[in-house]
């Protein structure tokens, strides 16, 4: 396992290389550059600016330059947000984002697969069905219109409980205080708690259905211990195989939420450095989420082999 | 006097899609104390539902009417919690294959100290040691260290023991087990069914034994259920429905039984040489663990023999014997750079070592296989009519169309499948009339050789004995050979003019049918033999058996070829030479037979 786990970390290396280069180049390929959409410069000036950038060296030197620098840990600075280095924008956004994914995926495993479970305990009779309804339609809706719903709900008309008025922060950071994550995360999860819902219910149906459980009810082994002790790991390996890739994605990719609750995170990053041609800040972002990716899909593999005995790493 | 078990008028229901399906109608039985009930019935007879209806084990669409009392009380619709109370503790269940029956993820200890904790007042460390104990009277060998494995970590047999005690731990009143030995070796076979019979004696355990195997049913059984289609076709005290059936069925299960007493009529062989396999080996790379050289495991170890034309030879072996294997390499069917190959295979004089790949694929239309899974060898997603046109589409493509279609159709009806059915699929048929497909798709050709891979191992004994019939047929008519393999000594003494006995990839015995059988020579050909059950109730209650001990050995054990000629362990990479020991009878070295 330890062999096993040695090789694959160093299996990431020519990994994230072929994703440097690959992006490096593609993002070359598109036309315009960094400083296309401002007011055009006189030519000298550009220059200057091209020259100050290193953009003025051919592409390959450019590409040599990138890879030392990379090397060395050095991202380079923004082309667009100017005065800071990629490292200072991604260092500063990506706590937020890793706060609220994994707040949000946490909270989407739990209640995903507790009412996965649920369901298919109760298969095919109307708890089952209810839960399964509003997956699907838990699937289908958007975070750009349940941020809104929820904002006007507990943001703006606010709910009584117990005689008090709630009302939770509808924008903002606030330091990472625990109101200001409460929307974004429930935003962020809604979607999670479907998938996850389905797919556990999907996973327990079948393992409810296998011979071994079927040994542990000849067994007389009371319905909520099986659930736990024979049923439950064997169900939660496909939770497994998609939590990896999809924390990583929820991560980075939570741009929608993070513009509508006004958050600091890196999802921004994402699309609006592509679409300004922030050469360096899209190479930081894409290593950031191809690093993601790849260390959350070890540790799925991982969490595999320790939930499967009969898996063996080598 | 109250029975243990009373089962009236039992009905079993299953809600599908389809209507309502009876798997089992108005079925009443019984079982008293300390007695074996044996029921007997080929697949879809109802005979697993009956006893999981009866203890309320059935799938969510399933549902039992009737009555089951266990010692008088009534338990059908009984709350889960007098279930629970009852499943486990006084009543316990052993399934067929133990590898799906236990848990993956639980340690074989925690498994069998659940069932005791779950109905006993006992304490961690006593129940630890309890089945410990257990798992040493089920006889599996350092019984302390293999607490702490998982179920794949065992082998089959071992697992079933596993199986037998979880259902034995609590002392139980009655153990239903069905098909406790199917898919196991024969030899394996012959240890569990030794187990039962010792709980069965010593403890005074009452026995439901479900199986389609009359064999197994003859040796255990005092009373005798035979079902067919949900409902019981005759019932009475062993000996008579053994010796004096009465119901036709009864009578068809009965003759179906191969027999290891009884050859069948075979066509006489030419002397002409078809295929010769000289000194063939095929290792296969076991990867290690980082930085540990890959192993080696010789599947195939240094086998040799030729085949005549029209000739018949049985392979036969356990699982891990390589005979599949050996199959695979005859007809030049192992993935390519996967296995390493040795030796030397002709046909009809040439070598294919040296054929190229064109003239392979041309050669190929000369053997063709039938593979064990009817279901599994064909393409779900094809007509079958399309797989058996297949071949000849590929060799003979200059043919028509219609050509092409007459020929299938023709074959069709040679293998008795209904030409009709050109345009059905795989889960459309029966499991014999998919083999049947596959017969057609490997005789379509008009091949000299035909491998039978477990041809006819996964089908009930009716169908196996009307298929391994069709194949003696169609030998007969085209003069074909065959390569018959299979881990049933009494089905290959049908159809096999000779028969080769392999263990761990080496022959340890190759001689004519009727030598073999009668005079066996080598002592694991003895064990094989010995283990093989009888449908005769008398033989089986009054034999004695040579058991084997334990499983057998690793394949990468350089030891487990001298399992058999322990005075040359001094030399470990010794391998027993064959000696012919009579004109014809070739017997690997042994030591002497005490």
């Amino acid at each position: 396992m330890l062999g096993y786990a040695f090789r694959r970390l160093l299996g990431a290396i020519p990994t994230l290389f072929i994703i440097v280069t690959l992006t490096f180049f593609m993002m070359r390929l598109a036309p315009g550059g960094p400083f296309d959409s401002e007011r055009r410069l006189p030519p000298e000036v550009e220059a200057n600016v091209m020259a100050a950038y290193n953009l003025d060296k051919p592409l390959v030197a450019q590409y040599g330059d990138y890879l030392v620098k990379l090397a060395q840990g050095d991202l380079g600075p923004s082309f667009k947000n100017k005065d800071f280095t990629v490292a200072q924008l991604i260092g500063a956004g990506l706590p937020v984002s890793l706060t609220l994914g994994l707040a949000a995926m946490t909270l989407a495993l739990l209640v995903g697969s507790l009412l996965g479970t649920w369901a298919a305990l109760r298969q095919n009779r109307w708890q089952d069905y209810s839960v399964m309804t509003v997956a699907m339609v838990g699937v289908t809706i958007p975070s750009f219109v349940t941020a809104p719903i929820l904002t006007l709900i507990f943001g703006v008309y606010g709910i009584r409980l117990f005689g008090i008025e709630f009302t939770l922060p509808v924008s903002g950071w606030g330091g990472g205080a625990l109101p200001n994550l409460v929307l974004p995360v429930i935003t962020l999860s809604l979607l999670q708690i479907a998938v996850v819902a389905r797919l556990t219910r999907g996973s327990m149906v079948e393992v409810l259905r296998s011979n071994y459980v079927r040994t542990a009810r000849a067994k007389g082994v009371p319905e909520h211990r099986i659930v736990l002790r024979h049923a439950l790991r064997a169900a939660s390996l496909p939770l497994v195989s998609y939590a990896g890739p999809a924390t990583a994605g929820i991560l980075t990719g939570s741009l929608i939420v993070e513009q509508i609750f006004g958050l600091p995170g890196i999802g921004r990053y994402f699309v609006m450095a592509a679409l300004d041609r922030d050469y360096t800040m899209v190479m930081g972002v894409i290593i950031v989420y191809a690093t993601l990716v790849i260390v959350l899909n070890f540790v799925a593999d991982m969490l595999y082999a320790i939930l499967d005995p009969r898996v063996r790493l080598t | 006097m109250s029975k243990l078990l009373e089962i009236t008028d039992l009905d079993i229901r299953f809600d599908t899609p389809d209507g309502e399906v009876y798997a089992v109608k108005n079925i009443s039985l019984a079982i008293g104390a300390g007695e074996c009930l044996g029921v007997v019935g080929e697949s879809g007879s109802g005979k697993s539902q009956l006893f999981l209806g009866a203890f309320g084990l059935l799938a969510a669409n399933g549902s039992a009417t009737g009555s089951v009392r266990f010692r008088g009380e009534e338990i059908l619709g009984a709350s889960a919690k007098r279930l629970n109370a009852i499943r486990g503790g006084a009543v316990t269940m052993i399934f067929q294959d133990p590898l799906t029956a236990l848990t993956p993820h639980m340690t074989v200890g925690r498994q069998i100290t659940e069932a005791l904790v779950t109905h006993r007042k006992v304490g961690r460390a006593e129940a630890i040691a309890r089945a410990t104990e257990m798992l040493d009277y089920v006889r599996i060998p350092e019984a302390a260290r293999r607490m702490k494995q998982y179920p794949h970590e065992l082998s089959g047999g071992m697992r079933q023991r596993v199986m037998i005690a979880i259902a034995t731990i609590t002392g139980p009143d009655l153990i239903i087990a069905d098909e406790p030995t199917t898919a196991l070796d024969v030899t394996v076979q012959a240890q569990i069914l030794e187990i039962l019979r010792t709980l069965k004696e010593e403890k005074q355990t009452a026995l439901a034994l479900v199986s389609h195997d009359m064999g197994v049913i003859a040796g255990m059984a005092d009373q005798v259920q035979v079902m067919r289609r949900g409902e019981i076709v005759e019932s009475g005290p062993v000996d008579e429905i053994f010796y004096t059936p009465q119901a036709d069925y009864t009578r068809m299960l009965l003759a179906a039984v191969p027999r290891l007493d009884r050859a069948g009529d075979l066509p006489p062989t030419s002397s002409e040489t078809l295929l010769q396999v000289n000194d063939l080996t095929v290792t296969f790379p076991i990867k290690g663990a980082l930085f540990q050289k890959p192993r080696e495991l010789r599947a195939v170890d240094g086998v040799s023999f030729d085949l005549k034309k029209g000739e018949t030879l049985g392979i036969v072996g356990e699982s891990g014997s390589g005979k599949s294997t050996l199959a695979r390499a005859v007809l030049k069917l192992l993935p390519a750079g996967l296995a390493g190959e040795g030796g030397r295979i002709v046909w009809m004089g040439r070598d294919l070592g040296e054929a190229g790949k064109a003239e392979l694929r041309q050669l190929r239309s000369d053997f063709q296989i039938v593979f064990q899974d009817p279901l599994a060898s064909l393409d779900p997603r094809m007509p079958v009519g399309q797989s058996i046109a297949e071949p000849l589409q590929a060799l003979e493509p200059h043919l028509s169309r219609e050509k092409v279609r007459a020929r299938v159709r023709a074959m069709m009806d040679r293998v008795d499948l209904d030409p009709a059915w050109i345009n059905r699929y795989p889960h459309e048929l029966s499991g014999g009339q998919n083999q049947r497909v596959g017969i057609a798709r490997a005789m379509i050709l008009s091949p000299r050789m035909v491998v039978c891979d477990e041809a006819v191992s996964a089908l009930d004994v009716s169908i196996q004995a009307e298929i391994v019939a069709l194949i003696g047929e169609l030998q007969k008519e085209t003069g074909l050979s065959l390569l018959f393999i299979s881990h049933d000594l009494a089905v290959v003494r049908r159809l096999c003019h000779r028969v080769m006995v392999l263990y761990l990839g080496r022959v340890v015995e190759l001689a004519g049918g009727e030598s073999l059988y009668r005079k066996p020579r080598h002592p694991y050909t003895r064990a094989l033999l010995s283990a093989v059950l009888t449908p005769d109730p008398k033989a089986e209650r009054a034999r004695t058996r040579t058991l084997l001990t334990g499983d057998t050995p690793s394949p990468l054990d350089p030891k487990a070829q001298l399992r058999f000629l322990k005075s040359k362990l001094a030399d470990e990479s010794y391998r027993p030479r064959l000696v012919e020991e009579a004109p014809g009878h070739f017997v690997a070295e042994h030591d002497a037979i005490s």
